[in-house]
């Protein structure tokens, strides 16, 4: 038996590669036309390679269950995502200017805050914020960019609209699976590689050791680059690991770092203490520097803050850029944009209702069932309320908080997340999607090509999370048309 | 290269080499104690005597026979140098140098971990006992030969180099040790020296190289001498220390580190085994054991701090 797309019927969702029962999109049709000529035995056989080769490659993501944490295999679907290089630029367009004006933003917040005077943005709204440091105010990190390192979520409306839904500039991961996705289809579907100018990703590591050093105190010629982990009970160890190998890189601990009298950072080598100008770190602010913040962390540096305010050592994400990671402040990126770059939003949020305007609130309170609530700073999916998958009970809990801590709230439509076709047991079959392109910026600018997307396994989910049943994708930025 | 990921390496590398050593101990007393005597006042709590766990040993277990000591060393959770904990250290210190070591190591420790687990109760019986350990020293020789031949021979592979001799050259000074003790308990020192010796050459699977090299035939004074002197017997404490050396010369910083292991190889070279009861072939034995731990300080304090 081979695949008939007449079969495959995405129904009310936009479908990244069917636009109706038996019609693909054009620059999908090269893939679906090729999978049509395999048997579905074949393309399970191809799934099962899929499988062997992300085992051998060792591709883990760690969860913690039972007291213990293991590592599972990463779980990859083999039907690849596509998108037309033309609908690409654009969005590639959106993402530099999106994170231009943040970047823009966050640098005016900790010095003249022209954009509150010129009330733009509320005054309460920053000093209530869960990712303001005091400690950041009047530092001049390099190039004036503080989130170096973005990773942006996006996602399809049933009318097709691609919207940003939000922004990660903490320690955004994900882009070592996007790099493994693509390592693995060249692998199990060599074949469509030949037809299709497909956009490659791997230069990635390059890109970010270019960054890198670019932000990099002092002239140093060949500045020491690490990047800093929390270590192997961290879920995104994996990636910690890959990106370290993948620059050549040094993958080091807090207690591999001390910071000398004159405010300087070294790691310990075997060769004695060596000089460290740029961090990489993936560990959130307050555990960077005990003397700092949380003064019992024993994953951070003590000092390392000094150094940093002295411009002894750069550090990746710089602190205090999670300012700019919180939903309300995502609400007025359209405002943020206009107000520092006097130019249109090229990307659209989601319509986004904030809980601390009491007509929005109203709204919001009144139309949960359609709607996602969604707290300010927390990251992951946890603690929102998706209103047409509610209970009442849930419904009357969620009015309580946000009546409680209205600045922490804020209510969005529930979007149709599109779909793309997705190999189950049996068939292909509609799966919700999303999509996470990473940007890069130091003295350039620089986005994925494409980027990871990761995909609803079960039927009619929305959540994409690898640790709750979330798969991935590999993404296809193609040019075919030259 | 990190100091912490040297001295995990290095860890790594003591642990393989002392779980291995754990079971071939265990083995050869094994053995030793089917063929002696009932007479004889050799027992089992030798065992955590020469590991340095008899306070500990003691405190857990009131009845020291063969049951509680062969638990004791290969299952016994409280004590850090047992079997089981010896192969957990191991596969915890390969877990966490894991970007250093080939994608193997870390597979292979991980199947000795989960089959010592799985199987060491089937060793504290006498039947299962010879299975068991046996699959476990070869395993663990499997795992020092992958490490030789899959990982660039750098400075990463000298702290495995370092690591493994150090252990060794203190295994054997320990076997040495119980030979010692057990001429010390035995009132007839002639027949029963012929198997206490020949049990501890089988336990550093010395038997066939020394028959091969020592004419004579098996006497404590000469097996000593090999044990502790012969340069090209792999395990003695001479031939370990000439390892180490050659490893710490090719290491950054390591002017100071020679010291102590050359110091410790000439108090090997001036010991005269001839002239040494079962006393003072204690003692020596006890002075060389500080050596070996000056020597491990020293390291530890020149890379790994």
């Amino acid at each position: 038996m081979t695949i008939d797309w007449k079969n495959y019927d995405p129904g009310e969702f936009y479908d990244e590669l069917i636009s109706t029962p038996g019609y693909a999109r054009a620059p999908a049709r090269n893939l679906t036309a090729w999978l049509r000529s395999l048997s579905y035995e074949e393309l399970q056989a191809r799934k099962v390679d899929a499988e062997l080769a992300i085992i051998d490659k060792g591709v883990t993501f760690t969860v913690y269950s039972d007291g213990e944490n293991i590592d599972r295999a990463w779980p990859f679907d083999i039907i690849p995502r596509v998108m037309p290089i033309r609908e690409w630029r654009v969005i590639e367009a959106g993402l530099k200017q999106r994170l231009q004006a943040l970047n823009l933003f966050i640098d005016d917040l900790y010095h003249d805050r022209k954009i509150i005077r010129d009330r733009v943005i509320p005054k309460s709204l920053i000093e209530k914020s869960r990712g303001f440091r005091k400690e950041c105010i009047g530092i001049n990190p390099a190039h004036g960019v503080w989130a170096n390192i973005c990773g942006s979520d996006l996602v399809r409306d049933c009318d097709g609209t691609v919207y940003v839904l939000e922004d990660n500039l903490r320690v955004p991961s994900g882009v070592s699976y996007m790099i493994e996705n693509r390592e693995v289809t060249k692998r199990v579907l060599p074949e469509l590689f030949e037809n299709n100018n497909i956009l490659p990703v791997d230069d990635y590591p390059e890109q970010l050791l270019d960054m890198l050093q670019s932000i990099a105190p002092g002239r140093r010629k060949q500045p020491e680059v690490v990047v800093l982990t929390p270590g192997i009970y961290n879920s995104a160890y994996f990636e910690h690991a890959f990106l370290a190998r993948s620059m050549g890189a040094e993958l080091v601990e807090g207690s591999d770092l001390v910071v000398d009298k004159d405010d300087y950072v070294f790691m310990k080598t075997i060769q004695g203490l060596a000089r460290v100008d740029v961090i990489y770190r993936r560990i959130d602010d307050l555990y960077l520097d005990p003397e700092a913040f949380l003064p019992d962390s024993e994953l951070g540096v003590p000092g390392l803050m000094r150094a940093w305010r002295k411009g002894n050592v750069a550090l990746a994400n710089a602190p205090g850029c999670g300012v700019a990671d919180d939903k309300v402040v995502y609400s007025y990126v359209p405002d943020i944009i206009r107000y520092y770059l006097g130019e249109d939003a090229l990307l659209p949020n989601v319509p986004t209702y904030r809980c601390n305007d009491k007509k929005q609130r109203e709204y919001v309170m009144a139309n949960l069932e359609t709607m996602v609530v969604k707290p300010a700073n927390e990251s992951g999916g946890y603690g929102m309320l998706v209103g047409p998958q509610s209970s009442a009970t849930e419904r009357e809990a969620f009015k309580r908080l946000i009546s409680k801590d209205p600045r922490n709230y804020i209510g969005q439509p529930a979007l149709k997340l599109s779909t793309a076709p997705t190999l189950c047991d049996q068939t292909l079959e509609p799966r919700h999607l999303d999509l996470r392109p990473f940007i890069l910026q130091g003295k350039d600018i620089h986005v994925t090509a494409g980027g990871l997307t990761r995909v609803a396994m079960n039927k009619g989910s929305l959540v994409v999370n690898s640790s709750q049943g979330g798969g991935s994708k590999d993404t296809w930025v193609v040019d075919n048309e030259g | 290269m990190l100091s912490r990921v040297a001295g995990r390496i290095y860890w790594m590398a003591r642990y393989i080499e002392r779980a291995e050593n754990t079971a071939r101990l265990v083995n050869t007393y094994h053995f030793l104690l089917l063929d002696l005597p009932r007479s004889t006042r050799i027992s089992w709590d030798i065992l955590p005597v020469i590991t340095g766990c008899y306070a500990l040993f003691s405190e857990r277990y009131q009845r020291h026979d063969e049951r509680n000591t062969v638990k004791f060393l290969l299952a016994d959770d409280s004590n850090p140098g047992s079997l089981l904990n010896s192969i957990a250290s191991a596969r915890e210190n390969c877990r966490t140098s894991r970007e250093v070591l080939p994608g193997q190591a870390w597979e292979q420790i991980n199947e000795l971990l989960l089959y010592a687990n799985a199987h060491v109760g089937d060793a504290l019986p006498r039947r299962g006992r010879f299975n068991f350990l046996t699959e476990v020293i070869h395993r663990c020789q499997q795992m020092t030969g992958l490490l030789a031949g899959t990982m660039s021979h750098d400075h990463s592979y000298d702290f495995v180099r370092i690591g493994r001799n150090l252990e060794r050259a203190d295994m054997t000074t320990r076997v040495v040790d119980i030979g010692a003790m057990s001429m010390q308990n035995t009132d007839d020192s002639g027949s029963i020296d012929v198997h206490v010796w020949t049990s501890m050459l089988r336990a550093l699977s010395a038997y066939q190289m020394y028959r091969k090299d020592m004419q004579p035939g098996v006497h404590c004074v000469d097996v000593v001498s090999y044990l502790l002197q012969n340069d090209y017997q792999p395990r003695s404490v001479a031939h370990c220390l000439d390892q180490i050396e050659e490893s710490l010369g090719d290491l950054p910083l390591h002017k100071e580190t020679l010291k102590p292991v050359r110091d410790t190889r000439h108090r090997v070279d001036r010991i005269k085994p001839e002239k040494l009861d079962a006393v003072k072939l204690h003692q020596e034995v006890d002075r060389l054991q500080a050596g070996i731990s000056a020597i491990h300080n020293r390291i530890s304090k020149t890379w790994f701090a």
